[in-house]
Parts: structure tokens; sequence; C-alpha cells
């Protein structure tokens, strides 16, 4: 590993343990915590601010379980700081039962800011308009995405899918309605992209994606990067994306996450043979890949485990998440000098009994 | 190390993502099978009209001759996987590695391909109902005076095929003639039959547009199912249910198949037991053909008590053992969880395993490293009983004594029947049973095939209409065909 490498990830380790002292003592605190937190420090025999100094020590606090996010009242997520702030509500899941929350201030623009920087500026030209095509309604994504074009000069244009009324579609089987849902919101985004000339940038989900390849060729509507999630992407979709379906475009995969922020691909070296490796925010947001069976121990380079992801701002405090997904732990690289996790997917465990969103 | 890779028309394309196939016994990695991404698969059915014009370019003799040649180089000759090339011998060997069917069954499902490939004109015959063939080759003829036309209705015929038996592919080989290409997800222990399959027919001079291959997973099967015209679909019925109602999909689920005695012949059935032992045990019960019930107006128990005791002979054995007659449970797990089903249905009452007591071991045993389960014959003291109308993968029949004019009603979906009976008027009644898929009259298994017949629904019908047609352009017999109104 070069020095400089090395020194970089010295240098964000320190930042993240230092970050992690600032955001427990912000959410711990009496005067700045949210309503949980203090609710759930009283609970303890130990005060967080004083035994956590850095990243490791956030074991003492378990598990955050996504549980907690499902009912009300959702206020008692804010930071009293931010109690009178414009505050906005973002659902995850919920195709059935009551979805989970997550409550917002400022948080996804910063995120999506902070992703923007990592664009080019041929795929995604400042100042171009973007076709959004995928789920809007209660989720992060449409206003993220609208800030994200906002932030670059554009504008977007919106086609909404519902992912709940889909996955209801593929549970009980119904496949040609499935086909006829599919055609008519494709058939929306090929009426904005016939006649709206200023849009070059594409967010989209791999399902979408081909759905819509099949009935138009991007590149000559003028579109000219890409920014696809929503979904798991494997290497193979990667590859079949940059080769066959939109061939010279600035194809981006992503994961995205309401309860994270957004992960970004490493860029693209034939050397990966495709792989798709995220980076997480950092310090904002940070992926640990652990054993499994014995979610305390973490995994080497290159081993497969299962994804602990710890998000940390002053708006959302959620140490330790366990989530339904595997990977193989990614080592750090000049852009992002702290650990990634390549090939994602469901967590082997679940990949027979979840529909995962198809849409 | 073997790979299969993904055939696009025929083009041989590597995954990113591969499955590993594997020796059921030892674990040991014996194969990777390129993974098809649906989108992939979507954008390849963009060119499946182009893909059965190379199809409609060459006349149905010829097609036939290829059927033919291909037969013989599937049996005999050295064909390629990717740049290595299996041996027939070979192919019988890893094929019983997979799937768990002994090689000796392997080798008669072998036969059965290489049959169906060498006699496809009479198969054809018996689909067509004797169709003078060149008509599909001009779109139009006429038969005894009459002009006759057929629309082909797909430009291709997906097919998501199964594990459990390779005599199965022998039912969408016809597609080729019929100038139908073939897109075709393989089973994920069993790429071999298709595979080598395919192979043979392009050796044979077959064009490669006419074969595509996918192994995928669901979400690829789905795309197959949705984008072509015409599929074939085997599956658990569980799997197959969401798209039962769609006519473009032929459904090849549980068979549930059976034998019945009419009242005239209950008494003699001593002289069918022959029958009934090879409907129930052939091809180790494997099949949708295999018959899962019998049932009797009379003598029903001594039936049971001889049937169990004949099956209960049987015994497990090696894969290459050449009287092998039962195929191992891949996933072990498997065999142990319909051993299960079968006692919970038991301890509910009504039921005996007469099996049981002829055996000096458990229904679930494991020889030379291989889990089986033996034949299990169920005496049901009524039909709606939870183990009277179960179809499972090994040989198990339920026998039912139930009045004769109540058969017909409760014995419920039946691909293939063997009635035992001279009854003219139950014999009447049996063939105008909408419940009834294939019928034998007489003393013929139910596992036996008669290639001039069709197979749970015809693939001719599936795959072409019959059109109206006039023409105004020529004249039979001095006379125009076309009668002005």
């Amino acid at each position: 590993m070069r020095d400089s490498l090395s020194q970089k990830i010295k240098q964000a380790r320190e930042e993240l343990d230092s970050h992690v002292r600032e955001m427990v003592e912000w959410h711990f605190n009496p005067e700045t915590g949210s309503e949980f937190w203090l609710d759930y420090a009283s609970k303890l025999d130990f005060d967080p601010r004083k035994e956590i100094g850095g990243y490791a020590d956030l074991k003492i606090l378990g598990h955050f379980e996504d549980t907690w996010l499902r009912g009300g009242p959702v206020r008692k997520w804010v930071p009293k700081p931010l109690l009178n702030e414009p505050i906005y509500v973002f659902e995850i899941g919920g195709s059935t039962g009551v979805p989970k929350t997550r409550v917002n201030i400022r948080d996804f623009q910063t995120d999506y800011e902070m992703f923007s920087e990592t664009l080019s500026d041929d795929g995604f030209p400042k100042g171009a308009d973007w076709l959004m095509l995928g789920p809007t309604g209660p989720r992060r994504l449409r206003l993220a995405i609208e800030h994200l074009a906002q932030h670059r000069g554009g504008m977007v244009f919106f086609v909404d899918l519902d992912p709940r009324w889909v996955n209801k579609l593929i549970k009980r089987g119904a496949h040609e309605e499935l086909e006829l849902y599919t055609d008519h919101v494709v058939g929306q985004a090929l009426n904005i992209l016939r006649v709206h000339e200023n849009i070059h940038c594409l967010f989209t989900t791999p399902k979408l994606l081909e759905a819509l390849c099949e009935k138009i060729n991007l590149t000559k509507t003028g579109i000219k990067g890409i920014f696809c999630g929503g979904t798991e992407m494997n290497a193979q979709f990667n590859r079949f994306a940059r080769e066959e379906l939109v061939p010279g475009i600035d194809f981006v995969p992503t994961y995205g996450n309401t309860l994270m922020g957004l992960a970004v691909n490493k860029p693209f070296d034939p050397a990966d043979n495709y792989a798709i490796i995220y980076y997480p925010p950092a310090p904002r947001a940070v992926f640990e890949l652990v054993n499994p069976k014995n979610t305390e121990e973490s995994v080497d380079y290159g081993e497969t485990g299962r994804v602990m992801l710890t998000t940390l701002t002053k708006e959302f405090f959620m140490p330790r998440f366990l989530e339904r997904d595997e990977g193989e732990r990614a080592e750090p690289i000049e852009p992002f000098p702290w650990d990634g996790v390549a090939n994602l997917r469901l967590l082997s465990s679940l990949q027979k009994s979840v529909v995962v969103g198809v849409y | 190390m073997l790979h299969f890779p993904i055939l696009r028309a025929g083009q041989p394309y590597k995954s990113l993502s591969v499955l590993d196939v594997t020796n059921f016994k030892t674990g040991e990695k014996i194969a990777e099978l390129s993974q098809a991404n649906s989108g992939l698969i979507r954008k390849d059915f963009s060119q499946a009209e182009k893909n059965k014009q190379t199809l409609n370019d060459l006349p149905v003799h010829e097609l036939l001759t290829m059927c033919n040649n291909a037969a013989a180089l599937f049996m005999k000759e050295e064909l390629p996987i990717n740049g290595a090339t299996q041996s027939p011998e070979d192919y019988i060997r890893i094929l019983s590695s997979t799937t768990g069917m002994p090689e000796v069954l392997c080798r008669k499902n072998m036969d059965k391909i290489s049959f169906v490939l060498d006699e496809m004109e009479t198969v054809l015959s018996g689909l067509t109902r004797g169709l003078d063939l060149s008509i599909l080759d001009q779109g139009w003829g006429s038969e005894n005076g009459s002009s006759l036309s057929y629309l082909c209705t797909t430009n291709s015929l997906g097919a998501i095929l199964p594990n459990n038996s390779p005599g199965v592919h022998s039912l969408w080989l016809p597609s080729i003639p019929l100038k139908v290409p073939l897109v075709l997800k393989p089973g994920t222990q069993e790429p071999w039959t298709p595979y080598r399959v395919i192979q043979a027919f392009i050796a044979a001079g077959c064009p490669p547009e006419a074969f595509s291959f996918y192994p995928t997973d669901y979400s690829g099967a789905k795309e197959i199912l949705l984008r072509s015209g015409r599929s074939m679909f085997f599956g658990g019925a569980s799997t197959v249910q969401a798209w039962e109602k769609d006519p473009r999909v032929q459904i090849h689920g549980p068979g549930w198949s059976k034998v019945l005695f009419g009242e005239d012949q209950a008494e003699n059935w001593q002289q069918y037991l022959d029958t009934l032992v090879d409907s129930i045990l052939i091809n180790s019960g494997r099949s949708c053909l295999n018959a899962s019930g019998v049932w009797a107006p009379s003598h029903a128990r001594e039936i049971a008590e001889a049937l169990a005791k004949r099956l209960a002979k049987i015994q497990a054995k090696p894969m290459d053992d050449p009287e092998a007659q039962l195929a191992a449970f891949v996933n072990p797990a498997v065999a142990e969880s319909i051993s299960k089903l079968i006692e919970s249905g038991l301890s509910e009452g009504g039921a005996e395993d007469l099996t049981a007591k002829y055996r000096d071991c458990d229904r679930v045993v494991a020889v030379d490293g291989c889990t089986f389960l033996l034949p299990t014959i169920i005496w049901c003291e009524r039909p709606e009983h939870p183990l009277a109308n179960t179809e499972l993968l090994f040989p198990f029949a339920s026998v039912i004594e139930i009045p004769q004019n109540e058969i017909l009603k409760k014995m419920g979906q039946t691909l293939v029947l063997t009635a035992l009976t001279e009854d003219k008027k139950f014999i009447q009644r049996i063939l105008a049973a909408p419940n009834v898929d294939r019928l034998n009259l007489g003393p013929i298994p139910t596992s036996k095939v008669s290639w001039d017949q069709p197979h749970e629904g015809n693939l001719f019908e599936h795959l072409y209409k019959q059109r109206a047609f006039q023409s105004g352009h020529f004249l039979t017999n001095g006379r125009k065909f076309v009668n002005e109104i």
C-alpha cells in the first residue's frame, strides 16, 4: 500500500473517531439529544458520552433495530435544537403493514451534494435537465434527485412507479398486469424524452432501464449520464448495461439507503471486471462487514460478511444496524480511504424468503 | 473445469454470474453454469423473428433429416461443451452424478430422447394427425380436396426445464422440425441434456440461431415465459400456479396419474399386477406419468397388500449398479421432509403404510453415500384422505376402495389414466371425463408412452393454429376453391 494511501486511511480513521465523539455528545446530551436517544440512555448503566471515545466503542450500544422506526410519534427522533426546523418524513418499506420512517431536515440535501461532487460534468452536464423514472411518493429519493438536479443547475421531470403495488403484483403472480404497469410507466417516460430536449441525465432502476431501452435508444435521445439505483445490481448487470444497454453513456450504479445516504461506486476500472464496489459517505456513514454468525467480529478484506451500517449525522444516529445485505469487504482506495463493500447482495439466508423490490 | 456458456441464438456468452454444478454425493464442483441476467434475455427477444426465419428457410423434410442425424450424434459422438468435448459415456456418468438418477436409468432416458429424434416423422404425424408437412413449408396446401392453411403463432418456444428426469426433454424436440426456435432455461442440476441435444442439432446442420440456452433465475424464467409467444413450464404445483391461466404457457406440473379398476376386472387384479408395478416404479417414480394412485371398487386391500409386497423388494443400489431402479435424492433433507409428510398424513388415521411391514429398514435409507426413499404403498380408507391423491418424487402410490360410480368424480385431475375395465358403459363415461388427459384402455402402464400420441397438450396445436383460407388464384379439378356468396 502506498504511503500516501496509508496516511489517508489513518487520517480518515482519526476523523471518524472524532466525528463519533461529536455525534455521541450531540445525541446523548440532554440539551441536544432526541427524545428517543435520551430515553434510551436513561436505561443504560453507563453514560455513552463518557464511555464512547471512537467508532470501535459504539459496540457497547449493541445493534440498532429498524423496527424502532415503525410507528410514532416520529418527532421523538428529532434532536431538540432541530424541532422547529422544517422536517421531512421519509418512508421505508410499507408494501404490507405500517412503513418505517426516518426524519430528515437537511441530510438528504447534504448527501446528494456530496454525491454530486463524484459525478463527471461530461456525463452529467451542469445545467442539464433530468428525468427521474422510479419510485417517488413518500420516499427520500424523489426530493433527493430533485435537489441533485437543482444543485447542478437543472430541473427534473418525474414519472412515478409505485413499488408497493409492484410487490403485490409479484406476490400474486400477476405477470401480465405487471407488464402493463411497466408499459404504462415507460410510456410516460418516452413522452417526456421526446419533447424535452434538454434532458441529458437520467435516474432510474435497473429493471426500468431495461424496459426503457427496449423501446428507445437513449444515446440518440441525448442522454449522457445514468444514475442507476434502487435495487440490487451485480457485476453481470453492470457489464450488460455498459456493453449492451447504454454503451457510451456514463453509467453510475449507486447504493442509496434512506437510513444511510448514498454510497458511491468505485470509479470504473477494467481491472475490477465490472464488480460494483460501494464506498459510504464517511464519516457520515460507515460500512463494516461482519461475520453473520458473530456480528462482533469483522471479516478480512475480500471475505464475505454481513453489512453493518452506522449513520452518524446531527439529524440521525443509527449505530451498528445489521442490514439484510451481504458482500465482500473492500479495501480503502485513494478517493475513499475507508472500507467499502463489493458485490452487495441480499443475505444468502434470506434469498428464498424475501421478495426483493423488482421495480 | 467445464463451463456452460449462455447460448444467445447459438452464440456462446460467458456471464460474470455463475452457478456451481456439483456432484451430489461428494459436493465436488463439476461445472460452472453461466447465469443470464433477465435484461439480457429480454434484449435477445428482439431478434426472435430473425432467428425464426433461419428455420422457415429450411423445408420440413430437411429438418427431419437433421433430427435423425442429431439422434445418432446425441447417442454416439463426442459433442462440444465450450471448447471441451463430452463423450456419451461421460454424459451418462456426469448426469447421474448431479441428478441422482442411476446411470442405467440415465441411459434409458438417453435412449428415449434419441428414439424421439429418430422417429420424429412418426411423432409429428401423431401430433398433426397425419398432416402433409409440406403445408408448413408453403403455409397452405390441400387435403382431401379442401384447402388448408396453418399459421405459426410464435417466433419461439420457451421452456422452463426441470431437474427430475432427462426424458422430459423429448417433449420440446418436435419444435425444431415444426420450425420454431427454442429458448431453454435448464434446471440447475441438469444443464447436461438440453445442452447436448442442442449441440447434436447444430452438428447435424441445424442453424445455431434456433437455439438459445439461458441458465437463469426466477426473474429470467419469467422473461422467457412472458416474451415467448408459446412456452412450456415444468414445475411443482405452487411454481406453475401463477401461469395456469395463461394460454401461451403449457403447464407440465404434477400428473396425479392413476390406475383404476372397473367392477368387472377388480377380481382379476392379479393379472394386472405387473402393469401396476410398472406404472408406479418405472423411472424411479420421478415422472408425472408414474401412477400415484390405484382406485378400485373392490379387492383394493388385496391389491394394496400385493403391491406393497412386490415393491418392498426393490432395494436402493449405487448409482453405477446396472440393476438400480431407484433414484437418489440430491438433497437428503428433501427425502427426510417427504418421509415426514407421509408420517404426518398417517398420523391423521384412516391410512396405513403397507410396505413398512415388508421392509426391515426405514423408508429413508443411505446406500453408498446416497439417500433414497424406498417404494411406499399407502392404504387409504377414503378418497378425501390427505395421502389419497398425493404425488411424490419417488415410487409412491395410495390405494383406495371406492364405488365405481364415484371414481371419476372423486379422483381429480389425472394426467394419465390406465383404465382396467371392459365395461362399455363405464368406458364411455371414462372417455367423456374432462379430468383425464391421456387415457390407456387396458393393461398399459401409465408410464408407457406412445409417441404418435400427444402428451399433456398437443405441441403442434400449441405452436400452430388452423387459418380459414381461400385462394382465387388456382384451380383444382377445374374448379375454384372459392365459392362466391
